[in-house]
């Protein structure tokens, strides 16, 4: 059974068609990396699959439960989709976190306010508090806990973005290019973090212009090209051996760029 | 000269009492217009067009007329118009229709205001509370609130700083507030009669006081700088 299955997946902004009808699965334990030039629909996938942008048409399912169907007015309702939401977990491009609170109290905010809601705060906290700790712990990050987004690096962001992502425990966490907001010496810390998680048997959805992390780190990649799939596979098979045209193209235009600055894309 | 310093005991005795109705005017209009302001933030900010379209037609009366003819109307149209005097002859009914007129006035200003702050909050902030499952109420009370007020405090500071000086124009419903009383010493009040200091002596009491709100909005602001 996979953990995910997409299914004709699509989304209009205005005339124009972003997204031309999606389909993939992904089994637990899978990192998919989904690579392709700006604009070609990556990241709207990514928000559709998170509830930020509601697709027009097509069908979302998590462990075979219907997450989402266009079909389906029920399942499109705001006090569904909230709690929907939580199956996926996102970490931004821009990280944003939230620059009032430190980088601990970013990381217990959402499982504080449900366990608020639930009125189990109480009895909770602590085990939130150890919990948050741990997954600081576990991004490095046990030395800036209590220090504020604006006092950390980039890189400490992201890196106290994805735990505030993990300690939700979702059961795909989805990345929307976590370095190309990062000056190229800090694109390695995050990676490294990012491997680790792959390491560790998580499901994961990577866009990235990051080709080698992709080859590197994913089991399954996906190129997209102007709002469709254009081609999938193994990554050593698409990296090496790619079939379509547009594939190919995409490819050699990084390998040129890349060597221009070769540094970026080995260091992770 | 002499005369002054004879009179003055009685003059602050009676401007003391003047400034502690100007004083109760200025915080209950802050009490009703902080909140108010947030609701019409958010009529103006709705997505249902009749709401913020509605909104954004009373936001344009309130801010397009003087105070001066709000508080006119507010206090006397009831009595006049509808035949139906609801404010009472007393202080205390035109206390209650100044601190309406000023209720609603300031709280279309501040309504821009914080409307203002809502929108300059990043809307990633948001979107990050809605990935993590909070809910709306929840990302605006934990996330935006904190980050509108810190960008809101200069522009709202000098709202403060204008109603302490605005809170004279209930003068014009003769609301006993220090303009009244400083007036008073002018027609004759206290067994003074003829004397023009006092009303010019009420300037100190505004002087004073907005030091006191300048020093203690700038303590504020400086609280919050910890975060960016």
């Amino acid at each position: 059974m996979s953990i995910l299955e997409v299914k004709n997946i699509r989304k209009t902004f205005g005339n124009i068609e972003v997204l031309k009808g999606i389909n993939f699965s992904l089994e637990k334990g899978q990192v998919l990396s989904i690579i392709g030039s700006s604009g070609s629909g990556k990241t709207t996938l990514l928000r559709c699959l998170n509830f930020l942008e509601t697709p027009d048409a097509g069908v979302i399912k998590v462990n075979d439960e219907i997450l989402f169907d266009s079909a389906d007015p029920a399942t499109r309702s705001e006090n569904q989709i909230r709690k929907k939401r939580l199956h996926f977990g996102l970490v931004f491009q821009s990280f944003n976190l939230f620059p009032q609170y430190t980088a601990l109290e970013n990381v217990m905010l959402a499982p504080k306010l449900a366990a608020k809601e639930k009125k189990i705060y109480d009895t909770e906290r602590e085990i939130i508090k150890s919990q948050a700790i741990e997954i600081i712990e576990k991004v490095g990050l046990a030395e800036r806990m209590n220090n504020y987004p604006h006092q950390l690096s980039g890189g400490q962001q992201q890196r106290v973005a994805i735990a505030r992502a993990l300690i939700l425990n979702p059961d795909i966490l989805c990345f929307d290019e976590p370095t190309s907001a990062l000056d190229p010496e800090l694109t390695g810390e995050v990676l490294k973090v990012i491997r680790g998680l792959s390491d560790s048997n998580n499901t994961m959805i990577i866009v990235t212009h990051e080709m080698e992390f992709a080859r590197d780190v994913a089991s399954h990649v996906i190129f997209m090209d102007g709002g469709g799939i254009c081609e999938q596979g193994e990554p050593r098979e698409l990296f090496e051996n790619p079939k379509e045209e547009r594939t190919k193209q995409f490819l050699t235009r990084y390998k040129t760029s890349s060597q221009t600055f070769p540094d970026f894309l080995d260091k992770n | 000269m002499e005369l002054i310093f004879q009179q003055m005991p009685i003059v602050i005795g009676a401007l003391n009492q003047g400034f502690l109705q100007t004083l109760k005017l200025f915080s209950i209009t802050l009490l009703g217009a902080f909140p108010l302001g947030l609701i019409i933030a958010f009529g103006s900010l709705s997505k249902i067009k009749a709401i913020s379209l509605t909104t954004q037609f009373i936001i344009w009366i309130i801010r397009g007329t003087p105070l001066m003819i709000q508080l006119l109307i507010v206090y006397y149209f009831p009595g006049l118009v509808l035949h139906t005097p609801i404010w009472g002859g007393g202080e205390s009914g035109r206390f209650l229709a100044a601190a309406i007129a000023f209720i609603i006035n300031y709280s279309c200003y501040f309504s821009e205001i914080y409307r203002g702050g809502i929108q300059s909050v990043p809307v990633g902030q948001q979107e990050a509370g809605l990935v993590l499952g909070m809910t709306k109420r929840q990302i605006f009370f934990h996330v935006t609130l904190l980050q509108m007020i810190k960008r809101i405090v200069p522009p709202i500071s000098n709202e403060i700083i204008t109603l302490v000086k605005d809170t004279a124009l209930a003068r014009i419903i003769a609301l006993q507030e220090i303009i009244w009383a400083g007036q008073a010493f002018m027609k004759g009040s206290h067994g003074i009669s003829g004397a023009i200091w006092p009303l010019f002596f009420t300037a100190f009491y505004y002087l004073i006081f907005n030091g006191i709100v300048t020093v203690a909005l700038s303590w504020f602001e400086k609280k919050l700088e910890y975060f960016r």
